[in-house]
């Protein structure tokens, strides 16, 4: 075998670039002739607009076109990529995004016009001339206030702020009544998953160009998914067809989400261009990220755990509002539903659940999907629910989840989904051994004697990751497929460029796909280079979010690789003289089985492009296959984490001493970068644990919008981490047997530190302290101490 | 509209640039150095962070007139002109202390400036001096894992992975 195929640590290629200043992020593009544009965003809340008088800002120096809503009126607003049916069988209320508001202004930083000037100082300078009358309105903020008879409504066209009310599994509900009413012991726990902000360091970007030559558009943007921008902003929005559009996201800095979804600026710039016959140019400040690029989370939840007199689980009942924003961003409506609810049955055998959700507008910044999207809402509340039962019966926490642990798959869980596969004991027992739960005790009293409380905590997850079966998600409402494609062309001298789906913004891609193709051929990783992030190039396919790039766009890379080899070996037992079944591919080689003759891997790509000795009356000439991978089912990463905190009761602070995780990922390509993406997730969920949140005072003011309000974890909130990924149920459906690592971390552990931090007060006898609400502040803390 | 001179990369660079324009603005628009990045509009996040004349400094957070007469690195002046990586930059690689890489320019420029300050610094050290960049996507565990075998010290005592 190669060095550097399945399972080698690999070291990162792309980290080359970005080391040395070389990489190529999208505020790097610098296009001849660009002019800059600046966005003018509402600073109220909730408003009719009256007027916008742009004329003293175009008489500005260096203004060059002033465009407000008005400009929009004829185009399509942005779209939601997800319907959902309410519990009645109705649709989901869907109201317009414009690209530019009119009519109203709905949120704190609700684009009202677009200064486009030719430096972006001078945009910013111009767009201070601009008056803009604003008849205030009553801000809807709080989700239960927007759901009351005669409340304000946030969209005058909608009967009310209710987007919608799901009942999952509606045929289930009576039934799980009856078995909470029946039950020998129920678990009641209000909480609050705070709303959060995604935070790629790199703010957006969005270039837009336009070709007077053949009236092609080009817009460069930083993006996960450039396919999906295309179809949605082409088709929906600015009605140009696919092969007039090219999107480009050349390297991103980060996403978790936050950039998966089609934005108005994306689609200004775009439309700009066209309109001017020059480059327009767009770079987010950080502010302007805060209060336009889609939050997170953002639920408040009542959930009942019921357990039998043996403390067995025996339903589930949830009741949950969540947020959407003032609009539907492009998979908003697809998080509180379908990417959480079926997920409530965790890692338990809980015959009965049932989630009611209420989707509510709000007069904030549009919410979307987030690092782990639904999944952390639903872990935090079944993990949270568990850990307090525990407590009310006297048992222990990681006993009473061990007990009710699914141990047979497939599994068909009662909301919809069926695990292929698990090891809920294995993942468990590794973290027991990892985080030396046994020596817990021990740091309990040497804590004790500095006069610290010290708390464990630990928690299970799954997710349903690799999304998703077309089919299904289809009926579920979702208005796209959810396959993911690649291309693997051989080049005549033997390398390969490989086209993908997939996006990498982080993740190594670059790196650790080329391992696979290296290990099924069996030549050196580096004669492979994958080309992603631009729709000219890569098939049409849906691009990196929900832990997806491996299990889907691997997974077509796998199969159009297994087409390449089978025209490979054709063409080798022509060279060779035999019958095709018995050439055998090694080592980059194929040989007659039983024999020593061969040809090089080289010598058969070499030939496919030279086709002089070439069965041409049966085989065409060339390397080069393209594969649409649609998956048969999630997948189902799943885990075990521990926290350990201290917890001065002087001051409420809480400081994490240790974080362990144990991940059962399935099989893993580099186990380096798998280290890395759990590290990350583990930092966001410590960082939604104990800092981050996104703050509206009641006239829906952002207070949160700078570094300096809105508490990012900084290297000194958080530890070094153990975490072991052993634990290994190869995925059964797709032929890497891989389920996909990015979001485990960020939805495994906020249940684990704030377990842990009641558990460390308990400790200190404050027994009536059932739960305090994320970010667990010192101030929280303390307040909840004096009650 | 002021005239300003400066060393970058030990090359000397000039140029017109408005009282307002700021130190990153002149190296990623005039210079077109564009490995220095822009994260945030308050000082909070690193990603602009250079040395100038010697400090390391948030580009971000200085006029360019300011560095008129001084001398500046950037990233793109940190690896040998041949291209090998500094050891720092190396131990990055090593031990995966990055993965978008957009903060990645600010990390190894302030780094740089803690060691060369603070040769071998501890693990409490380090995350103390990494406190002004922020990094969204590693964690952190493995930039102060890197900065540590930059520094010739044994890693193994930072958990295992």
């Amino acid at each position: 075998m190669p060095d550097g195929g399945i399972g080698a640590s690999t070291k990162r290629r792309e980290d080359v670039r970005f080391l040395t200043g070389a990489g190529n992020y999208t505020d790097d593009i610098n296009l001849k002739g660009q002019a800059y544009v600046h966005f003018l965003r509402s600073d109220v809340a909730h408003g009719r607009l009256k007027s916008v008088d742009t004329a003293a800002a175009e008489a500005m120096p260096g203004v060059v076109r002033i465009f407000t809503g008005a400009d929009f009126e004829e185009i399509g607003g942005l779209p939601c990529g997800w319907q959902v049916t309410d519990k009645h069988g109705n649709p989901m209320q869907e109201p317009k995004h414009p690209v530019l508001a009119s009519g109203k202004v709905r949120h704190v930083g609700d684009p009202i016009a677009a200064v486009i000037a030719e430096s972006v100082q001078q945009a910013r300078d111009a767009a201070e001339a601009i008056v803009v009358d604003i008849e205030e309105l009553p801000a809807v903020i709080n989700m239960k206030d927007a759901l009351k008879d005669g409340a304000t409504k946030v969209h005058d066209d909608l009967d009310n702020n209710l987007c919608f009310a799901w009942g999952f599994v509606e045929d289930n509900r009576e039934a799980v009544d009856q078995a909470i009413k029946n039950a020998a012991h129920v678990t009641t726990l209000e909480l609050v998953n705070n709303r959060l902000i995604a935070n790629p360091m790199e703010p957006r970007v969005a270039v837009g160009d336009f070709s007077r030559h053949n009236q092609d558009s080009t817009l460069y943007t930083t993006s996960q998914n450039p396919h999906v921008i295309r179809l949605l902003m082409g088709a929906f929005v600015l009605g140009i067809p696919e092969h007039k559009l090219r999107v480009v996201s050349p390297d991103v800095g980060g996403g978790f989400g936050t950039k998966i979804f089609h934005y108005a600026e994306e689609a200004f710039v775009t439309w700009a261009a066209r309109q001017l016959h020059r480059p327009v140019k767009w770079t987010s400040t950080r502010a302007e990220a805060f209060m336009s690029d889609a939050h997170g989370r953002d639920h408040v939840t009542k959930i009942e755990l019921a357990l039998d007199a043996d403390n067995n689980f025996v339903a589930l009942r949830t009741d949950t509002h969540a947020n959407m924003g003032a609009y539907l961003s492009t998979f908003a409506s697809s998080v509180p539903t379908w990417l959480h609810g079926t997920l409530m049955a965790g890692n338990y055998k809980t015959p009965l659940i049932y989630v009611h959700v209420n989707a509510v507008f709000t007069n904030t910044v549009p919410v979307d999907a987030y690092r782990g999207a639904g999944r952390p809402e639903a872990t935090f509340q079944l993990e949270r629910v568990i850990d307090k039962a525990a407590r009310e019966l006297g048992v222990d926490p990681i006993a009473l989840r061990r007990q009710n642990f699914i141990s047979e798959f497939p599994y068909a869980t009662p909301v919809a989904v069926e695990y292929d596969t698990g090891d809920y004991v294995a993942t468990m027992d590794k973290l027991e051994e990892i985080a030396d739960i046994a020596g817990f005790a021990a740091r309990r009293a040497e804590s004790e004697k500095k006069g610290k409380l010290r708390g464990l905590g630990v928690n299970c997850y799954i997710e349903a990751c690799g999304i998703a079966p077309s089919n299904l998600v289809g009926q579920l409402g979702a208005r796209a497929g959810l396959y993911d494609a690649a291309t693997v062309r051989v080049n005549a001298t033997g390398s390969i460029s490989v086209m993908v789906g997939a996006h990498s913004h982080g993740q190594g891609h670059e790196t650790a796909f080329p391992q696979v193709i290296a290990e099924m051929i069996g030549i050196d990783p580096s004669m492979i280079e994958i080309v992603h992030g631009d729709t000219s190039k890569i098939p049409f396919a849906m691009g990196t979010y929900g832990s997806r790039s491996l299990a889907v766009c691997g997974s077509a890379m796998v199969r159009a690789t297994e087409k390449i080899i089978n025209k490979a070996k054709r063409i080798a037992a022509h060279l060779l003289e035999v019958s095709d079944a018995d050439i055998e591919l090694k080592d980059g080689k194929f040989s007659v089985a039983g024999t020593d003759k061969s040809v090089d891997w080289g010598d058969v790509t070499l030939s496919a492009y030279v086709p002089h000795n070439y069965p041409l009356e049966h085989i065409e000439p060339g390397l080069e296959e393209t594969a649409f991978y649609d998956p048969a089912n999630f997948t189902y990463p799943a885990g075990a984490y521990a926290c350990e905190v201290e917890l001065d009761p002087e001051t409420g602070k809480v400081e994490i001493c240790s974080f362990a995780a144990a991940d059962d990922f399935g099989n893993i390509i580099n186990p380096m970068i798998v280290d890395g993406q759990v590290h990350g997730g583990i930092a966001q969920g410590i960082g939604q644990a104990l800092l981050e949140r996104a703050v509206y005072d009641d006239n829906g003011q952002l207070l949160s919008a700078s570094y300096m309000d809105y508490a990012m974890p900084r290297a000194t909130d958080v530890p070094s981490y153990k975490v072991d990924h052993s634990c290994q149920t190869p995925c059964t459906h797709n032929p890497l047997g891989v389920k996909g690592c990015g979001e485990a971390g960020a939805i495994g552990s906020p249940p684990a530190v704030v377990n842990a931090v009641i558990d460390a007060l308990h400790s200190g006898g404050h027994d009536h302290i059932t739960h305090i609400d994320m970010p667990v502040s010192p101030a929280r803390v303390w307040a909840a101490m004096q009650r | 509209m002021t005239d300003v001179t400066m060393t970058v990369n030990g090359k000397t660079v000039s140029g017109k640039v408005e009282g307002r324009t700021l130190l990153v603005e002149f190296i990623r628009e005039h210079l077109e150095l564009t490995g220095t990045h822009v994260g945030c509009d308050t000082s909070q996040c690193g990603a602009c962070v250079v040395h100038v004349n010697g400090q390391a400094v948030k580009s971000c957070t200085m006029l360019a007139a300011e560095a008129d007469g001084g001398t500046v690195m950037t990233i793109e002046g940190i690896s040998a002109p041949d291209g090998t990586l500094s050891a720092l930059q190396q131990a990055f690689q090593d031990h995966h202390g990055l993965q978008c890489g957009f903060c990645t320019p600010g990390m190894i420029m302030s780094a740089s400036a803690l060691l060369k300050d603070n040769p071998k610094p501890s693990e409490a050290e380090i995350r103390e001096y990494l406190e002004g960049n922020i990094c969204r996507c590693t964690g952190y565990h493995n930039i102060v894992k890197a900065i540590m075998a930059a520094s010739g010290q044994d890693v193994s005592a930072i958990a295992a992975e």
